[in-house]
């Protein structure tokens, strides 16, 4: 491990600044887009659950579309592909972004709307595992659909699909490393850099490996503490886990 | 801009070649990774202490940690391990598909072994208990009466994972593999046809995962039914 503390080429930061730096990269990019996801991914879940219209047919070709493209071949999408679409002039904007923001802001869009489409799916789930005289009594109380929604159905659905979205959340920490491919510096591409410059793969992988365990344990903490603080004791779907 | 179709077919059949690989990437980790997954799934049960929690720390390590960074582990490992087993000192020098393959069936066995343990506990305690009492051996009792049932019960979810794998494939790009997607990147960059390229991988895995996944719904019906 004294690798860490070892000078970098240029002589002007340790490993470690390399380390944390990646580190950084990975979680705002982790945090940035699991915000996108839920707002979205709520969004359409909810559309798929509508009775009728065009909104639930919109919902099912957005979740059918980012569920079965894999996630680099998206990211090149909003990386490579988008900005030649595009009218020129916003395209080479786009593509004229300072370092590392030209990397952050697609895989940021990329990720927060690829995961957007997994969330869905479990809002979905968790709204329809619902019994069926919640949304009755909504309506003979007279709420609308969006209160109905937002008072009624949602805080009970979040409560029953907690458990498959802590797994969304560790993932979405994994996913951030797919980012490396469009040049983003995050905790996996640093570990191949200090690879390519000290020749330690042990040392520069093991750390990372580590740093990776690390936030795999806190965002489980994290979302554990979320599950029990919000519980319910009548709530059988809110109870306690294995 | 406009997307040139005459790209897309000149590109085709190298295209083709690469999603072969994929295909191949898919069932050596899919066969390799149900077996081994199989295995720590049987690991994880087991009354002795030191192989459940060796089994269980190798599948939430596994776990914790991006496919990519796998890759690189294994990249930059196999060579010296065969080195080493070989006891010639040195690294030695190994093709990409051999990293490969080992390393999705390392990494898919831990998500597999979550899955088939999830089958293993929806069977009623009383198979195992009638296994005992008809005096079968351990793994009798586990290759003809509790294996069958566990994976009937999960299998929807086994293939789903499956198709989640087919799509991991596309990652194996970080080490210059010519996949799929690797065919798709090397043509583009040689001819400067990023969209046509990219456009057309994303369309073929679309067609593939969706067509695959609809498979999946249908089947989860019919076992639905078939167990009522």
């Amino acid at each position: 491990m004294s690798l860490l503390f070892e000078q970098t080429p240029d002589g002007a930061e340790r490993y470690l600044d390399w380390i944390v730096s990646g580190l950084g990269w990975t979680l705002s990019l982790a945090l940035g887009a699991w915000t996108i996801a839920l707002v979205v991914g709520t969004l359409i879940g909810v559309a798929r659950t509508l009775p009728k219209g065009i909104l639930p047919r919109l919902g099912r070709v957005y979740v059918e579309t980012f569920r079965n493209i894999p996630l680099l071949v998206q990211m090149f999408f909003w990386y490579f592909v988008l900005p030649e679409l595009l009218p020129v002039r916003i395209g080479m904007a786009i593509k004229q972004m300072d370092p590392p923001w030209g990397s952050f802001v697609p895989a940021l869009v990329c990720l927060g709307l690829f995961t957007a489409a997994r969330i869905a799916e479990q809002v979905r789930a968790g709204i329809q595992a619902l019994p069926s005289g919640q949304m009755q009594a909504a309506s003979a109380l007279g709420f609308g659909r969006a209160g109905m929604y937002r008072l009624i159905l949602l805080p009970q659905a979040f409560r029953i699909i907690l458990p498959t979205l802590t797994n969304e959340f560790m993932t979405i920490f994994k996913n951030t490393s797919v980012a490396l491919t469009i040049g983003l510096v995050e905790l996996t591409a640093t570990a191949r850099e200090i690879n390519e410059n000290t020749f330690r793969t042990f040392e520069a992988f093991g750390v990372v490996t580590l740093v990776y365990l690390v936030i795999a344990l806190l965002a489980w903490q994290v979302m554990y503490r979320i599950e029990r603080a919000v519980q319910l004791p009548a709530f059988a779907g809110g109870g306690a886990r294995p | 801009m406009m997307v040139d179709l005459s790209a897309i077919a000149a590109a085709t059949p190298y295209l083709l070649s690469g999603l072969w690989f994929t295909v191949q990437i898919t069932l050596v980790g899919v066969t390799g990774g149900i077996v081994f997954g199989s295995l720590l799934a049987v690991a994880r049960l087991s009354r002795n202490r030191l192989i459940s929690t060796l089994a269980t720390a190798y599948v939430n390590l596994m776990r914790s940690i991006p496919l990519i960074l796998v890759i690189f582990w294994v990249f930059f490992l196999v060579p010296w391990a065969i080195g080493w087993l070989t006891r010639s000192g040195r690294p030695v020098a190994v093709g990409a598909s051999l990293t490969i393959f080992v390393t999705f069936v390392l990494f898919e066995a831990a998500y597999y072994a979550e899955i088939v343990r999830a089958g293993f506990r929806s069977i009623s305690p009383g198979q195992y208990s009638a296994c005992e009492a008809l005096g079968l051996s351990k793994l009798h009792a586990y290759i003809y009466i509790l294996f069958p049932q566990a994976i009937r019960n999960v299998l929807p979810i086994l293939l789903t994972q499956t198709i989640v794998l087919f799509q991991d494939t596309s990652l194996v790009y970080v080490i210059s593999a010519t996949d799929l997607l690797g065919a798709a990147t090397k043509i583009a960059q040689r001819d400067g046809r990023l969209v046509e390229m990219y456009l057309t991988v994303g369309v073929i895995y679309f067609v593939v995962c969706y067509a695959a996944s609809q498979f999946v719904k249908q089947l989860q019906g019919r076992l639905a039914y078939g167990a009522r």
